[in-house]
């Protein structure tokens, strides 16, 4: 057990020295302190990147018009106070990285995975608490790393998240590749040495320390999801690291694996026989399962909220890991689906096509579980679980779009313009926050003690559920109409119409509410943090194991010895028991028959 | 408390997602906006398949979002109310793992085989041949001229005069005829299937025509293709749909779609590489 004797600490207290402050909170190598600081700074990140948004929303929807008090605030992005060309693209992304890599992956890789997995499968700790200490000190490098962009020469890398060169390898050609793409490749470089080691971690604990009892199919599917996930992290995200270093060197060192002969503006460069499509295919090799990376501890989170606040077993548990892990698979061979008319062979369009649209199968199995595990509940609607059902329904709309993309002949179209926005916002974006905030108002009172407002989350929750619809609905038809992305304005295209004004200007105050919607959540998670009621042990009468620790969980999470597993994970409702949940750490029988049940059920719920 | 507060949630719920149905439904069976007026061959295939699959996945988003509405509102809570125990149910499941699958073959059967026609398939004999090059943020456009053939292009070459560095030495390039980026207008002939070969000089751009449904990025040091059978005559619109830099939304380049004999009487018009390179 890697339990290390410099924390002797055996219960949480909030009186310390200074020193052990740094050592617990800061330095810290418990997986809980990890886990908060990784969803805390990441949370940050996420407002950074809304930000940004914002201020793409303003150019999208009152394009060229003047902001004397943004010229004085940013004068590199707003020079005479209207939006400069440079600094849109920079804004576009930069929201995409960090949103995508910085905000989301973070926020449920590095903060759940940490939180939830020891406490999960009753362990004191990760495998290695001091490569997880690393991990997070690694990712909060790399976050400053690529903020500091917007302090360079030609200001943060403006290729889009993508990076594709030559645009993002070739200074002559954007303001953002003079400076701003280097640090941007240095960032992810790190990102990725943090989600590696974070990754090798999560897989370690998982397989070696579940506590006695714990089998693979007793395991919550929070866990389940966080474990694929880590699989997926592990062996996707090395290969941009890989290709990251590539580019770096092509940018500084005079290589060529992504640069063929270029003429860029009147300027022959230096470099021949590279390949632009290389960098594609490398990308997109982590950047595909990159999505699944980010939905799968939403969908692994949304589940177990979904089944406690139900107060029903998950539906078909065995079908969601089956699932879980078919996505996890083919998401490693549908990449070319963001490349059919990249100039790739047109015959790998039809092999990526087959997998693209065969993901879509298991991904209904899981939709379908989820409306199953509604079906004859006893819901209780709290915060957690709006936001749960909020997730089944964008992921929903989300995920049903994929089906128009993944089809190459319909790709053609719609590629690159604002219906593929709608699509990956509503099931990677919107959905996967929306599970995160489910997870946070779950389990934010193990976390630190105390319960959130329920008032306040459910105004974050309204506001958030509407507007995210307002916002991103409407991309559809821009997409319908052919509107391109990634574009600063659009007054000098005919074939879009004038209501495409409108609809910009609809959404962008759309952004606003949601935005300001997030602010109800900062205001509710600091306020909670200090003033919410105390939280008990298990105020939500769930089943898994960390609600049987204290809240929070002292260092080394169990008083005692740690928890012994007898049951599955999802015993809700369970006949002829007397309350409508079962914890996992219940003897089978006969000791839960208080009213003199004959425990018909234990045998079969413990799986 | 809980219980009464939930009331609220259990019917809001159900009447946002509703109302989101209903939304989505009448904007999408009004066509108020639509995918633009289609003015090629292969498109029509193509609009058919968006058409099926918006009415397979617009079924299942009604049919999913409603479940949930009415689960929402049908299972909310009640104060000593207790759920069923139904943890799985072999048949439920296996039927939805089947109909998705099945429609889904369906999907990709009929998607390949579209595919296979648009890109598979060598365009006819005789078809109308035409080079555009993407650059920052210009298309320049090239004809083979009388022989059908471009002449030898290399970067190197490139100079004011010779924008896109055409080997004057090839006598393939001597009847070509090109417009260096930003100037002329691509003009090609209507009911003819058309071959546009793609490239780049400096960064990704991507050949988009929102009427044709076509769509081709230009890679440098590659020579990417597409083709179509343009249906109306008229002047649309052509949209660099790959980000190409900062001046990226102002990528548009004119095609002109008329009579063969128009476009061969206009070509016939344009100074030939052999005028102006020597």
């Amino acid at each position: 057990m890697a339990h290390h004797k410099a924390h002797e600490h055996t219960q949480v207290t909030l009186h310390h020295e200074p020193k052990s402050f740094w050592t617990r909170y800061i330095f810290s190598q418990d997986a809980k302190i990890i886990g908060i600081q990784y969803l805390i700074t990441a949370l940050l990140m996420g407002f950074v990147g809304m930000a940004l948004s914002w201020l793409m929303r303003l150019q999208l929807g009152f394009p060229g018009k003047t902001f004397p008090w943004l010229g004085k605030l940013m004068p590199g992005g707003f020079p005479e106070g209207t939006m400069s060309q440079d600094f849109y693209l920079a804004l576009i992304t930069m929201h995409g990285t960090i949103m995508v890599f910085f905000f989301i992956t973070a926020a449920l890789v590095g903060g759940f995975s940490n939180f939830l997995i020891p406490l999960q499968i009753g362990a004191r700790d990760m495998a290695f608490p001091f490569v997880n200490m690393l991990s997070y000190w690694v990712y909060l490098l790399s976050c400053l790393v690529l903020i500091a962009s917007f302090l360079v020469p030609g200001g943060p890398a403006g290729a889009g998240w993508t990076m594709y060169p030559p645009l993002s390898a070739v200074k002559e050609a954007l303001p953002g590749s003079v400076w701003g793409a280097t640090l941007w490749l240095l960032a992810m470089a790190l990102f990725i040495v943090s989600t590696t080691m974070g990754s090798l971690n999560y897989i370690t604990t998982v397989l070696n320390l579940r506590t006695q009892g714990m089998t693979m199919g007793r395991l919550p599917l929070t866990v389940w999801a966080l474990f694929v996930t880590a699989i997926l992290g592990l062996l996707s995200f090395p290969v941009l690291f890989a290709a990251a270093v590539m580019l770096l060197l092509d940018r500084h060192l005079g290589t060529s694996f992504f640069l063929p002969t270029l003429v860029v503006g009147d300027k022959l460069l230096p470099h021949e026989g590279g390949n632009p499509l290389l960098w594609q295919h490398l990308f997109w090799f982590l950047a595909h399962p990159e999505v699944y990376i980010a939905i799968l501890p939403a969908m692994g989170i949304t589940s177990e909220v979904l089944a406690t606040h139900a107060r029903k077993p998950i539906f078909g548990y065995k079908a969601m890991v089956a699932s879980m892990s078919a996505i996890a698979f083919l998401s490693f061979i549908v990449w070319g689906h963001h490349m059919f008319v990249s100039g790739m062979n047109p015959w790998l369009g039809t092999a990526f096509m087959t997998t693209t649209l065969l993901i879509a199968v298991p991904s209904a199995i899981k939709t379908f579980n989820w409306l199953a595990t509604l079906w004859g509940a006893n819901i209780r609607l709290t915060t957690a679980m709006l936001f749960a059902i909020g997730f089944v329904s964008t992921f929903v709309t989300g995920g049903l779009t994929g089906i128009f993309l993944g089809n190459p002949p319909i790709d053609i179209q719609l590629h690159d313009t604002y219906f593929v926005v709608a699509h990956f916002h509503f099931v990677m974006g919107t959905s996967a926050v929306l599970g995160l905030f489910a997870g946070i108002y779950h389990w934010f009172p193990k976390m630190f003690g105390r319960m959130m407002n329920e008032r306040l989350g459910k105004w974050h929750f309204w506001l958030t559920f509407i507007g995210v619809y307002c916002v991103f609905f409407p991309m559809h038809y821009l997409g319908f109409l052919g509107v391109p992305r990634r574009y600063y304005a659009f007054d000098l295209f005919e074939f879009v119409p004038p209501s495409v004004g409108s609809i910009n200007l609809f959404i962008t105050i759309a952004a606003f509410a949601v935005g300001f919607a997030q602010l109800l959540f900062a205001v509710n998670f600091v306020w909670s943090l200090f003033k919410g009621p105390k939280a008990d042990r298990n105020p939500w009468k769930a089943t898994t194991l960390e609600w049987q620790a204290p809240s929070p969980p002292p260092h080394g999470n169990w008083e005692g010895e740690p928890p012994i597993v007898h049951r599955w994970a999802y015993e809700y409702s369970v006949p002829g028991a007397p309350d409508d949940f079962i914890p996992q750490t219940v003897p089978v029988a006969p000791l839960p028959q208080r009213d003199g049940g004959d425990g018909r059920k234990g045998d079969e719920g413990g799986r | 408390m809980r219980n009464r507060k939930g009331n609220v949630e259990g019917i809001l719920l159900p009447l946002l997602l509703l109302l989101l149905v209903l939304i989505a439904a009448i904007t999408v069976a009004g066509r108020i906006w639509w995918l633009p007026p289609l003015a090629s061959e292969h498109g029509k295939a193509i609009d058919t398949l968006f058409t099926v699959t918006l009415a397979i996945t617009g079924t299942v988003f009604i049919l999913v979002q409603l479940l949930l509405a009415w689960f929402v509102f049908r299972y909310r809570g009640k104060e000593g109310g207790r759920a069923i125990f139904y943890p799985e149910n072999v048949r439920l499941e296996l039927a939805w793992t089947l109909i998705p699958a099945a429609i889904m073959t369906t999907l990709i059967v009929f998607g390949g085989r579209l595919w296979s026609r648009i890109q598979l398939t060598e365009p006819p004999a005789g078809a109308f041949v035409v080079e555009v090059w993407g650059q920052q943020f210009k298309w320049a456009i090239r004809y083979p001229g009388k022989d059908g053939k471009f002449g030898r292009v290399d970067l190197r070459l490139v100079s004011p005069e010779n924008p896109l560095g055409i080997d004057t030495k090839d006598p393939a390039s001597k009847d070509d005829i090109f417009f260096p980026a930003g100037e002329g207008e691509l003009h090609v002939p209507v009911h003819k299937p058309v071959i546009v070969y793609l490239r780049s000089k400096d960064v990704l751009h991507s050949f988009f025509l929102p009427h044709f449904r076509v769509k081709q990025d230009a890679v440098p040091g590659m020579v990417t293709r597409t083709w179509f059978v343009p249906t109306r005559k008229g002047t649309f619109e052509i949209v660099c749909a790959e980000l190409c830099g900062s001046g990226h939304f102002t990528m548009r380049g004119v095609m002109v779609v008329e009579e063969e004999k128009a476009v061969q009487e206009w070509l016939a018009q344009q100074p030939k590489v052999a005028d102006l390179l020597e």
